[in-house]
């Protein structure tokens, strides 16, 4: 468990010491989410209807942004091998890593959600919606994307294509997400689309940890 | 009993696959084209004029087939990458990576004959149709095993990196079905269901099933061909493959 | 069978473009692929033959 924290406090601390990183991603969130209004029109009923899906795909691609960083500066400088020598298990590193670029990427977009939700004109109890949905919703495409990301590692053509490996793949997540805040603001619910996310955020994190880490030690031979 | 099969096991060896493969070619072709005339027969000239999609139709008698072959197919290919993956074995990944064309293939024309389909059915080229996304996001699932599959360059780490994503993939395949059909439900107002085929009469699905076969048949006889190819390829060094080509 | 005619065969009811459309791209490609692989495999043939030929060339080179 040692190993977890310490990889976690290691990705974070190397991450703030280069804040730009994460700080681009953030406002590459911020700026999308603004292009979609500017595209379409300012009509508040169609932009309070489409809002939902909006958010969710530019937080699906701000965090395809942060993926190749995930694993590429330790590959680079030999720090991965040494992970996949150690005697703690890779698995529980990978997870750390995974644990830590979602806190760098995926928790200041489920913060920054709300008052983006507000451009959109959205309501108080769609935004706690939406912000919940962010929030079981991040972590798996976190998971999701470090699978790719492991598969991708020191490819050719490596951003494009790890966002065509793992972009089908985000779309139940996106589906589920954006149809949490559409279901409440239709009076349906949210609950049945929150739980199928939290579901498949749970298998998430028993597996992709372990994919990642076959994926990893085949990029590593 | 035991000794036969161990002789089975001898065909893992790129070696002795190539020329069974090359035996085996002509067979499913000969089989092809013997399904293929009965369901075309069947698909012509027995199965009758539909009462609401008059000979519209009859493009059920390929768009079936093909979306059958391009889920089958993924399996297969699946299959064949986790047990290379599974057992270190060099066959299984060429023979996966030989399948995945022809998926993608009958994945392209399930999408195609399904916009055609639809079209005059429904009056859209395309529709939000929960199959027809979900075969959508297979094709894409093939398209990314491919890239991934030509962007290394090292065969056996293209191997296995493309099982993992093969079997990461089927995994989720059920999911994403699941989850776009909820979405097409869930939005039914305005989108139309393609899977509202005409009540299945005894002759339609008779159609559908040769077709299916034939295309089955001639996905085995394509996938066949490639894998001889990738096996030239990746054994050139081979002095098997310097006598083979005499 | 319910065609009186070649025409009307060929017309499918109306829905021709559709129906012709369909079979024709599925033909099209499936007479397409199998034509690629096989092209493939006697490209890597056609290959492997020079470079024997190259191989003995080099060896009668060497000996003589």
């Amino acid at each position: 468990m040692n190993a977890f924290f310490a990889t976690v406090r290691r990705d974070l601390l190397l991450a703030l010491r280069r804040k730009s990183e994460v700080l681009t991603a953030v406002f590459f969130f911020v700026i999308v989410t603004s292009l979609f209004p500017l595209g379409i029109g300012p009509e508040p009923v169609l932009l309070k209807k489409i809002a939902p899906g909006i958010l969710w795909v530019a937080a699906l691609l701000a965090t395809l942004l942060g993926l190749p960083r995930l694993f590429a500066a330790d590959h680079v400088d030999g720090t991965l091998e040494q992970m996949a020598l150690s005697p703690s298990s890779l698995g529980l590193l990978v997870a750390g890593k995974i644990l830590a670029h979602w806190l760098l990427c995926g928790l200041p977009l489920v913060l920054l959600a709300p008052v983006l939700g507000l451009q959109f004109d959205l309501d108080a109890s769609a935004l706690g919606v939406l912000t919940l949905a962010l929030l079981l919703g991040t972590p798996l495409l976190s998971l999701i994307g470090a699978i790719g990301a492991a598969l991708t590692l020191g490819v050719r053509g490596g951003g494009v294509l790890l966002a065509l490996l793992v972009l089908p793949l985000y779309i139940p997540a996106l589906i589920f997400g954006a149809g949490a805040v559409e279901a409440h603001i239709a009076g349906l619910g949210a609950g049945g689309h929150l739980s199928l996310l939290a579901a498949m955020l749970a298998l998430a994190v028993f597996f992709a940890p372990w994919a990642t880490t076959a994926a990893l030690r085949i990029a590593l031979e | 009993m035991r000794q036969s099969i161990i002789q089975w096991f001898r065909f893992g060896s790129p070696q002795a696959f190539y020329p069974l493969a090359g035996r085996l070619i002509p067979w499913f072709w000969a089989a092809t084209a013997a399904f293929g005339l009965a369901g075309l027969w069947i698909s012509f000239f027995v199965a009758p004029t539909d009462a609401q999609q008059g000979e519209g139709y009859r493009i059920i008698f390929v768009h079936v087939p093909a979306s059958w072959m391009s889920m089958f197919i993924y399996l297969v290919m699946a299959f064949w990458a986790g047990l290379g993956l599974a057992l270190n074995t060099r066959l299984s990944g060429m023979m996966a990576q030989s399948l995945a064309p022809t998926g993608a293939l009958m994945a392209a024309l399930s999408l195609w004959t399904g916009a055609l389909w639809g079209k005059p059915m429904w009056g859209a080229w395309w529709v939000w149709d929960a199959r027809l996304t979900s075969e959508l996001i297979l094709f894409f699932l093939y398209l990314g095993f491919m890239a991934l599959q030509a962007a290394i360059d090292d065969p056996r780490r293209a191997d296995k990196a493309g099982a993992i994503l093969a079997l990461v993939g089927v995994v989720n395949i059920p999911i994403i079905y699941f989850s776009v059909k909820w979405w097409n439900t869930l939005h039914q107002g305005s989108t139309i269901n393609l899977t509202k085929a005409p009540s299945m009469a005894h002759t339609m699905l008779w159609g559908m099933l040769l077709m299916a076969l034939c295309f089955w048949m001639y996905s085995i006889a394509v996938a066949l061909t490639r894998v001889r190819a990738i096996i030239l390829e990746r054994e050139r060094h081979t002095d098997w493959v310097k006598h083979a080509v005499a | 069978m319910q065609w009186h005619s070649a025409g009307e065969f060929f017309a499918m009811g109306g829905y021709a473009f559709y129906v012709w459309g369909s079979f024709g791209a599925c033909a099209l490609l499936m007479l397409a692929e199998p034509f690629l692989a096989g092209r493939r495999l006697s490209e890597v043939r056609q290959s492997l033959i020079r470079e024997r030929l190259a191989d003995e060339l080099e060896l009668q080179q060497k000996n003589s």
